[in-house]
C-alpha cells in the first residue's frame, strides 16, 4: 500500500479505500434512520408482503416450533412458581423471547455447536431436551449432568452439542469465534462431511462487556463461520438500553466490525427462522465469515427470581406488551390462519405439556442430589493429592458431628 | 522487534558518575555477582549431562543433543507439538512472524498462517477465542505478550477456563479444555519496570482448575511445554524471559516430556531446604555454594518447577529431613508462593522445624526501574537466610 501522487482516494494502511473530502464533517449516527427490522408476519399473524413468496417450512416443522415455545412457556411459569415456593433456588423465564431461541435453533443442523447465556431455553427444548431433563438440572439431582454443580437453568448436553452455561456475562462469545475456528479448521479437513457453524447467543447489556468487542473483532479477523445471535429485549435488569448504549442498538456495531448484519424482529418466529437460516449460509460462505443477528424484542418476564421488575418498570406497560405482542401468539394467529391450529389442539397441548413437566417435577423432587465427592472432582482430569487429603478430611468433620451435617439428601450419603 | 515500549534507560549526567550500569555489580562484591550461566551446574554442559536425565524417554536418551537457549527450546517444542498434532495452533499478539522474543520463528512459514497466526491485540479475547477453540477438540497455545497484560484475560483464565471442566460434569470429556496452554513472558529482565516484569503465578495457584508451571532451563522448558501441551488440564506456562537467550545448555533433539506437578531435587543436602522456582534457582545455587563454604552447612534445593498444583509430598520429605525451610521467587512476598509452601510446611513438618521458614521475595512493592537490584532477591539476600536458619 502507498500513497499515490494524485489519488482521490487514501492508501494509509489502516484504511486502504478512504476518499478524500475538503469537507470538514463529522459522521452523526443522529443523522443516520436507524437499521430496519425484518420481519415476516405482522402481529395479526399475516404474512405482511404478499408479493414475496412465503418461507419455506414444512407444517411438521411448523407445530414443532409452536409446540416448543407453548411447552417453554408453560415449563416458565410451573418453575417461577417452584422457585417462589422454595422448591428450587433460582429461576429464569425466557417469556416474550421464545421465539428467538426456538426459531434460531430450527434453522441450524443439530451438530451445529451452540454456546447461549443463560435465557435461551427454547434451544435446549427445541433439540431434543425433555422436561426430566430440565429438572434434573433444576433440581440438581444424580440424573443432572452438571452433577449439581451449577445454579438451575445452567444447562448443558453433550448429546445435543450445546456448551454448559456459565454465568459470567459474555465470556461465551470469544469462545464461539474460537469454536467456530476450531470448526472452520474441521470443516476443511473434512470437506465431504456436513459444513458446520457456530451460534452465539447473549442479551444486549452482555454485549456491552469487553469480550464482545474482542470477539466480533477476532471472529471478523479470523473469519470464522459464527452466527452471533444478539436477544436486545430492552432491559440489562433494571438498566433500560438508553444507559446501556446510544448508537443505533447492537446491530450498527457489527457493520462496523466489517460483519454481514441483520435486525429482525423476535416476536416474529418466521423471520428469526428465516434470518438465521440466510445466516448460516452466508456463514459458510467463502470458507467462513461471522454474521450478526440482533433479535429485537421485550423482557415481559422479571429478570429473574430474584428480581422484582415492577421496581423500576410500569406494570401497565409490561401488561401492554404481553396482551399486544408476543412470539406464541403471533405463531398461532398464523397457524389459525392456515387453518393448522385451533381452541381444541391448544387446550390439548397445554395440558399435556403441563402433566409432562408436573410428573418429571415431582419426580426429580423426589431424587437425591449426587455424591458428596462431586464436591471436589472433575476440576482437574484426575484429583490432586491435595484434593484427595482434603476428601479425607471432609469426611473425617462430617464423621465426627453427625449432627451438624445432613447427607441424607446425596447419593450414598456420607459414604459418597 | 519489542512492540510494546521497553526502552533502556541511560543514567543522565551527574558530578557521581554513574557506576552503577544495569548488567553491572558493585566493584567489591563477593555474593551478589551475576549467574555465569556457562559454568552454572544448574544447566547441561555436556551432551552426556542432558541425556542422564532419568525422567527422559528411552528415545530421548539413546538421542543427540543441541545446544540451545531458552527460546529455541520453546520454539523446538512448539515445533513439534505442531508438526506431530494436527489440532495444535499457536497464536497471539505478533507471533507470526516470528514473536518479540523470537519463540515462534519460522513456525508460520512452516505450518501456515491457519496454524500460527496473529490475533487482534486484545488478552481477553485471545484467552477466551483459546478457550473455545479447545472446547471444540484443538490443542490451542495462545501466547500472551508479557504476563503483566495477563490481567485482561483474568476473568476467562479463572471464571472459564479453570471451571469448564468442573462445570460440565458428565460432559467433561467433550466439553473441557484440554490441551490449552497459555504461554506468557515473566519475571525481571533488569530493566522492565511496572509492566515488563511481572510475576502473577500465585494469583493463579489461587484458581483450582488451571496448572501454573514455570520452566528454570531450556531442557526443562522444552519438556515442561510438551508436557503441557499433552495435558487435559488447561496450564498456565510462564517463561522466565531474562533466561530466553542467557540460559544455554545441551538439550536432547528427540521430543520428550517431564512431568506436570513434580519437583526436582536438584542437590542433595542435610541442613537446610530452599525451595524455588525459575530464575532464582541460580540466585539460589550461588547463595548456597557460598554458604556450604562459609558455614560448612549441607543445603538441598529442589525446583518445583509445577506452582500448582505442586509437589508437597516432595518438599515436605526434604524439610522432614533437613529441619530448615526457605522459599525464594521474585514476586511479592504478600501472599505469594512462599506463603503457601510456608504454611504447608509449618502444617506438615511442625516436630521437624528447627527454625521458622524463611521466605525471601520481592517487597510488597511495584517493579520499580531503577530498584530491581534491591528489590528480586539476590545472593546476598538468599545467603543471609540460610546463615538465619542455621543460626537460630
Amino acid at each position: 500500500v502507498s500513497q499515490r501522487p494524485g489519488s482521490d482516494r487514501v492508501h494509509f494502511p489502516g484504511a486502504v479505500n478512504s476518499q478524500f473530502t475538503n469537507t470538514l464533517a463529522f459522521t452523526r449516527p443522529s443523522e443516520k434512520d436507524a437499521m430496519p427490522t425484518y420481519r415476516v408476519l405482522n402481529q395479526d399473524g399475516e404474512i405482511v408482503d404478499s408479493s414475496q413468496s412465503p418461507p419455506e417450512i414444512s407444517e411438521q416443522d411448523l407445530l414443532k416450533m409452536y409446540r416448543d415455545m407453548v411447552t417453554v412457556s408453560i415449563m416458565d411459569i410451573i418453575m417461577f412458581d417452584a422457585q417462589r415456593q422454595g422448591r428450587i433456588s433460582f429461576y429464569m423465564v425466557s417469556a416474550g423471547e421464545e421465539g428467538i431461541a426456538v426459531g434460531s435453533a430450527s434453522a441450524l443442523s443439530p451438530n451445529d455447536p451452540i454456546f447461549a447465556q443463560y435465557r435461551e431455553t427454547g434451544i435446549f427444548q427445541h433439540r431434543g431436551f425433555t422436561p426430566a431433563d430440565f429438572m434434573a438440572q433444576l433440581f440438581a439431582t444424580t440424573a443432572d449432568p452438571g452433577k449439581g454443580r451449577n445454579m438451575p437453568v445452567h444447562y448443558g448436553s453433550t448429546k445435543f452439542r450445546i456448551h454448559t452455561i456459565s454465568s459470567p456475562l459474555a465470556t461465551q462469545i470469544p469462545q464461539a469465534a474460537g469454536a467456530a475456528y476450531a470448526v472452520k479448521l474441521q470443516n476443511q479437513q473434512n470437506p465431504t462431511a456436513e459444513q458446520r457453524v457456530v451460534a452465539c447467543y447473549f442479551g444486549e447489556g452482555a454485549a456491552s462487556e469487553g469480550d464482545f468487542h474482542a470477539a466480533l473483532n477476532v471472529a471478523a479477523t479470523r473469519a470464522v463461520p459464527c452466527v452471533f445471535v444478539c436477544r436486545n429485549n430492552g432491559f440489562a435488569i433494571s438498566t433500560p438500553t438508553l444507559e446501556q448504549y446510544r448508537g443505533d442498538g447492537i446491530a450498527s456495531r457489527g457493520v462496523g466490525y466489517g460483519i454481514d448484519t441483520i435486525r429482525v424482529d423476535g416476536n416474529d418466529i418466521l423471520a428469526v427462522r428465516e434470518a438465521m437460516k440466510r445466516a448460516r449460509a452466508l456463514a459458510l460462505e467463502g470458507g467462513g465469515r461471522p454474521v450478526l443477528i440482533e433479535a429485537m424484542s421485550y423482557r415481559v418476564s422479571h429478570h429473574s427470581t430474584s428480581d422484582d421488575s415492577f421496581a423500576y418498570r410500569a406494570r401497565v406497560e409490561v401488561e401492554e406488551w404481553k396482551r399486544r405482542d408476543n412470539p406464541v401468539t403471533r405463531l398461532r394467529k398464523f397457524l389459525e390462519g392456515r387453518g393448522l391450529w385451533g381452541e381444541e389442539k391448544e387446550k390439548e397441548l397445554r395440558s399435556e405439556a403441563r402433566k409432562a413437566v408436573l410428573e418429571a417435577y415431582r419426580s426429580a423432587e423426589k431424587e437425591r442430589h449426587p455424591a458428596l465427592r462431586n464436591l471436589i472432582s472433575d476440576v482437574y482430569e484426575e484429583m490432586t493429592e491435595e484434593q484427595l487429603e482434603q476428601l479425607g478430611k471432609m469426611r473425617d468433620v462430617v464423621e465426627r458431628y453427625p449432627d451438624e451435617y445432613d447427607g441424607s439428601g446425596y447419593e450414598e450419603g456420607v459414604e459418597g | 522487534m519489542i512492540t510494546r515500549t521497553v526502552c533502556r534507560h541511560r543514567a543522565p549526567k551527574n558530578p557521581h558518575p554513574a557506576r552503577r550500569w544495569y548488567a553491572s555489580h558493585p566493584p567489591k562484591a563477593r555474593l551478589n555477582i551475576p549467574t555465569d550461566y556457562s559454568t552454572t551446574p544448574l544447566l547441561h554442559h555436556t551432551s552426556k549431562a542432558a541425556l542422564s536425565n532419568k525422567e527422559l524417554s528411552t528415545e530421548a536418551r539413546n538421542g543427540t543433543t543441541s545446544r540451545i537457549n531458552l527460546f529455541q527450546a520453546i520454539n523446538a517444542a512448539l515445533a513439534h507439538a505442531l508438526r506431530s498434532d494436527q489440532r495444535v495452533l499457536l497464536f497471539g499478539e505478533d507471533v507470526a512472524f516470528g514473536g518479540v522474543f523470537r519463540c515462534s520463528m519460522n513456525l508460520a512459514t512452516e505450518f501456515g498462517d491457519e496454524r500460527v497466526f496473529n490475533t487482534p491485540l486484545s488478552e481477553q479475547g485471545i484467552a477466551g477465542f483459546a478457550i473455545g477453540a479447545a472446547m471444540e477438540g484443538m490443542r490451542p497455545v495462545a501466547e500472551i505478550q508479557f504476563a503483566d497484560y495477563v490481567y485482561p484475560a483474568f476473568d476467562q483464565i479463572v471464571n472459564e477456563a479453570a471451571k469448564v471442566r468442573y462445570r460440565a460434569g458428565v460432559n467433561a470429556d467433550a466439553q473441557s479444555c484440554g490441551g490449552l496452554v497459555i504461554r506468557m513472558p515473566s519475571g525481571g529482565v533488569g530493566h522492565g519496570a511496572l509492566y515488563h516484569s511481572q510475576s502473577p503465578e500465585s494469583l493463579f495457584s489461587h484458581i483450582p482448575g488451571v496448572r501454573v508451571v514455570i520452566p528454570r532451563s531450556p531442557a526443562q522448558a522444552k519438556g515442561l511445554l510438551l508436557s503441557s501441551i499433552a495435558c487435559n488440564d488447561p496450564v498456565i506456562f510462564m517463561e522466565p524471559k531474562i533466561l530466553y537467550r542467557a540460559a544455554v545448555e545441551h538439550v536432547p533433539a528427540e521430543p520428550y516430556t517431564l512431568p506436570l506437578s513434580k519437583a526436582e531435587v536438584l542437590k542433595e543436602g542435610k541442613d537446610v531446604t530452599i525451595v524455588s522456582y525459575g530464575t532464582p534457582m541460580y540466585t539460589c545455587q550461588s547463595a548456597l555454594e557460598a554458604a556450604e563454604r562459609d558455614f560448612k552447612c549441607s543445603v538441598e534445593l529442589i525446583d518445583l518447577r509445577t506452582i500448582y498444583p505442586w509437589d508437597r509430598q516432595a518438599v515436605m520429605a526434604s524439610v522432614r529431613k533437613t529441619g530448615r525451610c526457605i522459599v525464594v521467587h521474585e514476586s511479592m512476598v504478600n501472599a505469594g508462593v512462599g506463603a503457601e509452601v510456608a504454611a504447608t510446611v509449618q502444617e506438615g513438618c511442625f516436630l521437624r522445624l528447627e527454625a521458622p521458614v524463611q521466605r525471601v521475595a520481592g517487597w510488597s512493592t511495584h517493579a520499580g526501574l531503577a530498584y530491581e537490584k534491591f528489590n528480586i532477591p539476590d545472593v546476598a539476600r538468599v545467603y543471609d537466610s540460610i546463615r538465619a536458619v542455621l543460626e537460630f
